[in-house]
């Protein structure tokens, strides 16, 4: 259940603008947020308060990249495999991600701390190879610089 | 060192603020067009400009926008395309994070010069921190004046919000950005009717690239011959911000007048080739233009210049390759991206692009044969019927390395193997 803070905060939002369809996405987001993804019943609730059918709104929310319709862990990285961060060894990067996490590519932690994702182009093209965690980039990355990263999330969690 | 216009207030560890940006002069452009220009002066200005779009298509702005009927109904849109989602592009992000109200003032120009009310920036989420900028400062502009109804006592109403994308690379297309602004799947849809009839919901709507709109100010301040002459070449006009990647030693954005050479560019601007790397090819305007070889390393980058030699533009970002670097597994990893990212709308570009993926990953991994090459060309022609230009645009580098570089194709089909690869 969506609380009622949060429910009326989206209700007054969506009130506020024209088409309440342009909201889509932000309120599939701030659903996310809460629940941590984008779960069966965030959808549903999603649909209700822009009067659109679940079908709808499955049709959007499995669209886009950054909508998760599975359990994710706190932080969710997105490795960048595209061709400038190709180049510059984005490879090394996964498989150290990998490895330190003890997970593949589209899984999570057991201690639901990580999940790894495969992302296209960030647009970060001038700081490769480059990952974003929770929409924040991180790079131009060594391995070093990885685990410094890894460590201090893992102290902030 | 070139002119320095759009990029006049970049610093390198912050944004400019407003302050900053108007003791450069900026709103000095809104002001005078809100006195002293009509909305077709402002289309003329850009007409006579020579401002092309800047987001890959090179449309002329000024034309664009004399496509809104002087009757076509209210209200009507203004779209900013910062979607950005052309890999090895960047500059709009850097535009934005260098100095957002140059951006909201060429919005509000451009607007006028519609005469539309509602501005929307539409962004991708990687850009999450562009986004929040742009809200912050929209917020100041609104405050000052500049935005809200009756900007500076003109009488003319323009307001801007921020529309943050769920990502995917189609959003970038006009007809598919429109509807997912209108909260439907974001497939691309073919016109007629075209955006300036019958746009976001249905209204005249005009959309322009980050870079195109930016431009506009500086047009109306020093007038379309002085934009004109910034470019090295008779048929271009105006800077580009080239996005430089790959093997050199100063990845980054440059703004640089029209007609540069690439060399220059490379070698001066870019900070030359990493050690003991040569140029092999580069892709001059995105993932979704073709590989220019070393023959044309001294080429004139504008849009003219490369069209006639039969390249594109694109985005202007510029990725260099290296002799080291193996673009049977470049062009694999380009193919994976659109594969990943075609949108699933149309059957050519859904189902080719997977298929060419697969050819490509056999023959860089040993497992390739000779028919493959003609079976790429073939789909890369069925590509061509796609629904929307993404797909003609994917095969440009599949296209590009059958011409330029097939040597290095039967190199992996013959040995069975990459020849790069040393095991």
């Amino acid at each position: 259940m969506l609380p009622e803070a949060l429910k009326k905060s989206l209700m007054d939002k969506i009130a506020s603008v024209d088409h309440p369809r342009e909201l889509v996405v932000d309120v599939m987001f701030s659903l996310q947020d809460h629940y941590g993804f984008l779960s069966d019943e965030a959808l549903e609730e999603a649909a209700v308060l822009l009067g659109m059918t679940p079908l709808e709104m499955e049709e959007l929310a499995t669209f886009y990249t950054f909508i998760y319709r599975e359990p994710v862990g706190k932080y969710v990285i997105h490795v960048c495999d595209s061709i400038i961060c190709w180049m510059d060894g984005y490879e090394s990067i996964r498989d150290h991600l990998s490895r330190k996490l003890g997970i593949n590519m589209g899984e999570t932690t057991p201690d639901g701390l990580f999940t790894l994702l495969p992302v296209c182009c960030i647009g970060y093209c001038d700081r490769s190879p480059a990952i974003l965690i929770n929409r924040e980039v991180y790079g131009p990355l060594t391995l070093e610089k990885l685990d410094e990263i890894l460590d201090a999330l893992r102290k902030e969690a | 060192m070139y002119p320095q216009v759009l990029f006049q207030n970049r610093k390198p560890d912050r944004i400019a603020s407003l302050e900053e940006y108007r003791a450069s002069g900026g709103y000095a452009a809104l002001a005078d067009v809100l006195k002293n220009f009509s909305y077709k002066d402002v289309r003329t200005m850009m007409l006579d400009a020579m401002l092309l779009g800047r987001g890959g298509a090179a449309f002329p702005a000024g034309r664009k926008v004399m496509t809104v009927a002087d009757d076509a109904p209210y209200p009507r849109y203004i779209i900013c395309n910062a979607d950005e989602m052309e890999p090895g592009t960047f500059k709009d992000r850097v535009l934005i994070h260098a100095d957002p109200h140059m951006l909201i003032e060429g919005m509000i120009i451009e607007g006028y010069s519609a005469r539309a009310e509602k501005g929307v920036i539409f962004i991708r989420p990687e850009y999450e921190s562009a986004a929040r900028i742009l809200d912050r400062e929209i917020e100041k502009a609104r405050a000052e004046g500049y935005l809200g109804n009756n900007i500076l006592n003109s009488g003319y109403n323009f307001d801007i919000v921020v529309h943050r994308s769920g990502g995917r690379y189609i959003c970038g297309e006009v007809t598919a950005q429109m509807n997912a602004l209108q909260g439907k799947r974001p497939n691309p849809k073919q016109p007629p009717p075209y955006a300036t009839e019958k746009g976001l919901w249905g209204q005249p709507t005009v959309i322009q690239n980050v870079e195109t709109l930016v431009c506009i100010p500086h047009i109306i301040r020093n007038g379309p011959e002085w934009f004109r002459n910034l470019a090295l070449t008779e048929t271009s006009a105006g800077t580009k911000v080239f996005c430089v990647s790959g093997k050199i030693n100063r990845p980054g954005c440059y703004e640089l007048p029209m007609g540069i050479r690439l060399s220059e560019i490379i070698e001066t601007h870019a900070g030359g080739m990493r050690e003991g790397a040569q140029f092999k090819a580069c892709l001059p305007g995105g993932a979704s233009t073709a590989f220019l070889t070393a023959e044309l390393y001294d080429i004139e980058m504008d849009f003219e210049t490369l069209k006639k030699a039969g390249h594109r533009l694109g985005t202007g970002a510029i990725m260099v390759f290296d002799h080291k670097t193996c673009l049977v597994e470049a062009t694999l990893n380009l193919t994976e991206f659109f594969a990943r990212e075609s949108c699933g709308w149309c059957t050519p570009c859904r189902e080719g692009f997977p298929y060419m993926r697969d050819l490509l990953w056999r023959i860089e991994h040993g497992k390739g044969r000779e028919e493959f090459v003609s079976t790429l060309k073939q789909m890369c022609r069925h590509l061509w019927n796609s629904y929307c230009a993404f797909a003609p645009g994917g095969v440009a580098p599949i296209e590009s390395l059958l011409t330029y570089f097939k040597d290095e194709v039967y190199a992996h089909i013959r040995e069975k193997k990459c020849p790069f690869k040393s095991e």
